[in-house]
């Protein structure tokens, strides 16, 4: 029989550089493509179009800003997927887990407000956002460990159970009567608002989520918990083999993975948006898949694959302002970037041998 | 029009989207691969067949449109926009082994930003002089009913007065049902997403087998996206105007528990609740909202029942969601 022209063949020995090596060529590569298509659609040069990208990213002091407060959102939902993922547990639901941490939030909000002081509400607000995350983590998570129940099927659908309950409030709570959204909530009074730091929004939520990511990296990697998640994520068996209760580790993840994506929610309502909607969460809890699965799910890293995304999404988005294109020519363009890094995965973990080479291997 | 035929009528109409989504999801779970970018699939077989016809139209004019020609060019361009969707997704899954979770989100994400980008400039792009993408032309030919539909009373309105998407999305469900259960490809396909390592043992060419089931799932799907286009949004592209159809085909293809035929009455009744507001007097907009928990609800309670019972035939693919590598074992 002939031998096939080539044959992959795993490959555990890859240096870190030189892992880093292929990741960084391929977001080269992933960045070429993208020009040479946006250049095709917009017929500009390419350097008045990353230009115009830079310009979106860091162009002002509010941009800047605005920049690191969604890195620190999608990281913080990153932060929440990733336990979770750690163990093979593949949660899609933060999306939901958002939304539902933020409505929480958001209710406590419209109703204690004006009641009580500001800070006693930011903490019942906080409080409220982590127990509802939590909670609709922890439903896929007790039917996984009762029955063995699909837990990507479960937590997909959740999402859109949260989104359609958000969407009732938002109706029947709506301001003014009939308008469909619920505005901003305390507008005047700006009771259970995160509070300014340094005299600049969004500044609370990035230091929060700074803290959160170094726990969170320290929770996996040096705790017990951190240890038992690694080895259900490993081996099932294994895990049962030296003692570890696997449906008490899946359970106790997921409530953790919950209540950091709860977290999120209290942190888009009170910190940022001040308001809620369907849209509150933004496909960030997709996207943040993407951001912890492009980490090899560590936290540290993690700041650089939300940046990344976070700087593109701005920064197409100015291009599409600047040239008047629509601005879901973003989402193509963060498309190909995460194609090019999914596949470059590839060649860190796989090697190709062709049929010409393998001969003289063998001869040598 | 007696109220309830037209409710029916509306749900069916609402419903064929879905069965062709959820047909081609199934048809590629069955192999083994959970495609999660088959919202973004449909979105792009949408605006596929949008960007065809509205060539079509502008090049030769609304009136002088060929009616095969007007029906053929969106058709082909949807197929080969869904297709090569399907293409990117079965290359990285199946031929480089990435995470399909992933790689079937960022499919999403990219497809659901083509079909609104281009939806968004079509007419930019192409210096048209047209005010917007209003296929209506395009559109009355995808929606021409059956012969005899008006002369036949509730009959016809039930049964005759589709466009034939709709007939050939029924046909490809039933279809792909008897192919699955009653033939040897569908044998093989099954044995490759219940266990690769055992289908290629047995000389089954598992690689082909994932690629073309992807592949041919997709180009389904996306015809699901023409027909909501052509046929219910009357040739008028609108960003996100396809809503959350792709992800309600997934929950179609697990309240169904895998069978494409009971799919097609999943998806009436799917699309019978998308609509239900309209025909229930004194139920407001909010409420409206509530009601369209239900299929994600029902399907959560299916999937937890079909795990609680171990039934083997109503159990997901068994390496659904995973990659195969020969040199594993």
């Amino acid at each position: 029989m002939k031998e096939p022209l080539f044959h992959i063949i795993k490959r555990t020995d890859v240096v870190w550089w030189k892992a880093w090596l292929i990741r960084a060529i391929a977001i080269l590569a992933a960045f070429l493509v993208a020009a040479i298509l946006t250049v095709i659609m917009t017929g500009l040069n390419p350097f008045s179009v990353f230009g115009a990208m830079f310009s979106g990213a860091f162009g002002t002091e509010r941009r800047i800003l605005k920049l690191f407060q969604g890195t620190a959102i999608l990281l913080c939902i990153g932060l929440a997927v990733t336990p979770a993922f750690r163990m093979r547990f593949w949660n899609i639901g933060a999306e939901g887990q958002v939304l539902a941490g933020g409505m929480a939030a958001a209710t406590v909000l419209i109703f204690a407000g004006d009641r009580m002081p500001s800070a006693f509400v930011i903490i019942l607000c906080l409080a409220a956002a982590v127990t509802a995350g939590a909670i609709w983590a922890v439903i896929p998570a007790l039917f996984k460990a009762k029955w063995n129940t699909n837990e990507t099927l479960f937590t997909l659908m959740m999402n859109y159970i949260a989104i359609q309950i958000i969407k009732y409030f938002v109706l029947l709570w709506s301001v003014p009567k009939g308008s469909g959204q619920i505005g901003i909530i305390n507008g005047t009074s700006q009771s259970g608002w995160l509070p300014k730091l340094f005299g600049q929004d969004y500044i609370f939520n990035i230091v929060i989520v700074a803290i959160l990511t170094v726990l969170v990296f320290v929770y996996l990697r040096y705790t017990k918990h951190g240890y038992e998640i690694s080895v259900v994520g490993e081996s099932e068996k294994t895990a049962r083999y030296i003692g570890i209760n696997v449906k008490k580790v899946i359970i106790r993840t997921m409530i953790l993975s919950g209540a950091i994506a709860g977290l999120a929610g209290f942190l888009l309502v009170n910190g940022t948006d001040h308001t809620i909607s369907a849209d509150t969460a933004g496909g960030n809890g997709f996207t943040a898949i993407m951001v912890s699965w492009l980490a090899k799910f560590n936290p540290l890293v993690m700041f650089l694959s939300s940046f990344l995304i976070v700087f593109l999404q701005k920064g197409a988005g100015q291009i599409t302002t600047d040239f008047g294109l629509n601005k879901s020519f973003s989402d193509i363009l963060t498309g190909i970037i995460i194609f090019f890094i999914i596949g470059c995965e590839f060649f860190i973990n796989y090697r190709i041998v062709f049929r010409s080479s393998r001969k003289e291997a063998e001869k040598s | 029009m007696n109220p309830f035929v037209m409710f029916l009528q509306r749900a069916v109409i609402m419903g064929v989207p879905l069965i062709y989504g959820a047909t081609g999801e199934t048809i590629t779970e069955k192999s083994g691969h959970l495609n999660l970018g088959i919202p973004g699939i449909m979105y792009v077989g949408s605006i596929s067949g949008v960007i065809g016809a509205f060539l079509y139209e502008s090049a030769v004019g609304r009136e002088n449109v060929n009616p095969a020609l007007g029906i053929l060019i969106p058709l082909v361009a949807c197929l080969v926009g869904s297709l090569l969707m399907g293409l990117i997704y079965s290359f990285f899954t199946v031929s480089l082994r990435a995470n399909q979770n992933v790689t079937g989100l960022a499919l999403t994400t990219f497809g659901v930003g083509i079909g609104n980008f281009f939806g968004g400039s079509l007419i930019k792009l192409t210096n048209s002089e047209l005010p917007s993408v209003n296929l209506t032309t395009t559109s009355n030919l995808f929606k021409t009913p059956l012969p005899f539909a008006k002369d036949l009373g509730w009959f016809g309105e039930i049964f005759l007065s589709y466009g034939f998407l709709a007939y050939l999305g029924i046909f490809l469900a039933i279809f792909a049902a008897i192919i699955m259960k009653r033939t040897r490809v569908g044998l093989h396909l099954r044995a490759v997403g219940e266990n690769p390592a055992t289908a290629d043992a047995a000389g089954i060419n598992v690689g082909r087998y994932k690629y073309f089931a992807t592949c041919l799932g997709s180009m389904i799907a996306g015809l699901g996206g023409l027909y909501y286009i052509m046929d219910y949004a009357n040739g008028v592209w609108s960003n996100d105007g396809f809503g959350d159809r792709g992800w309600l085909a997934i929950a179609l293809v697990i309240f169904t528990v895998w069978k494409t035929d009971l799919g097609i009455i999943g998806a009436i009744l799917f699309g019978g609740l998308m609509i239900v507001n309209n025909y229930i007097p004194g139920l407001g907009l909010a409420d409206q909202e509530l009601i369209r928990i239900l299929p994600y609800l029902v399907t959560i309670i299916v999937l937890i029942i079909v795990s609680a019972r171990e039934k083997r035939e109503t159990q997901p693919p068994q390496s659904l969601g995973l990659s195969y590598f020969r040199e594993d074992r």
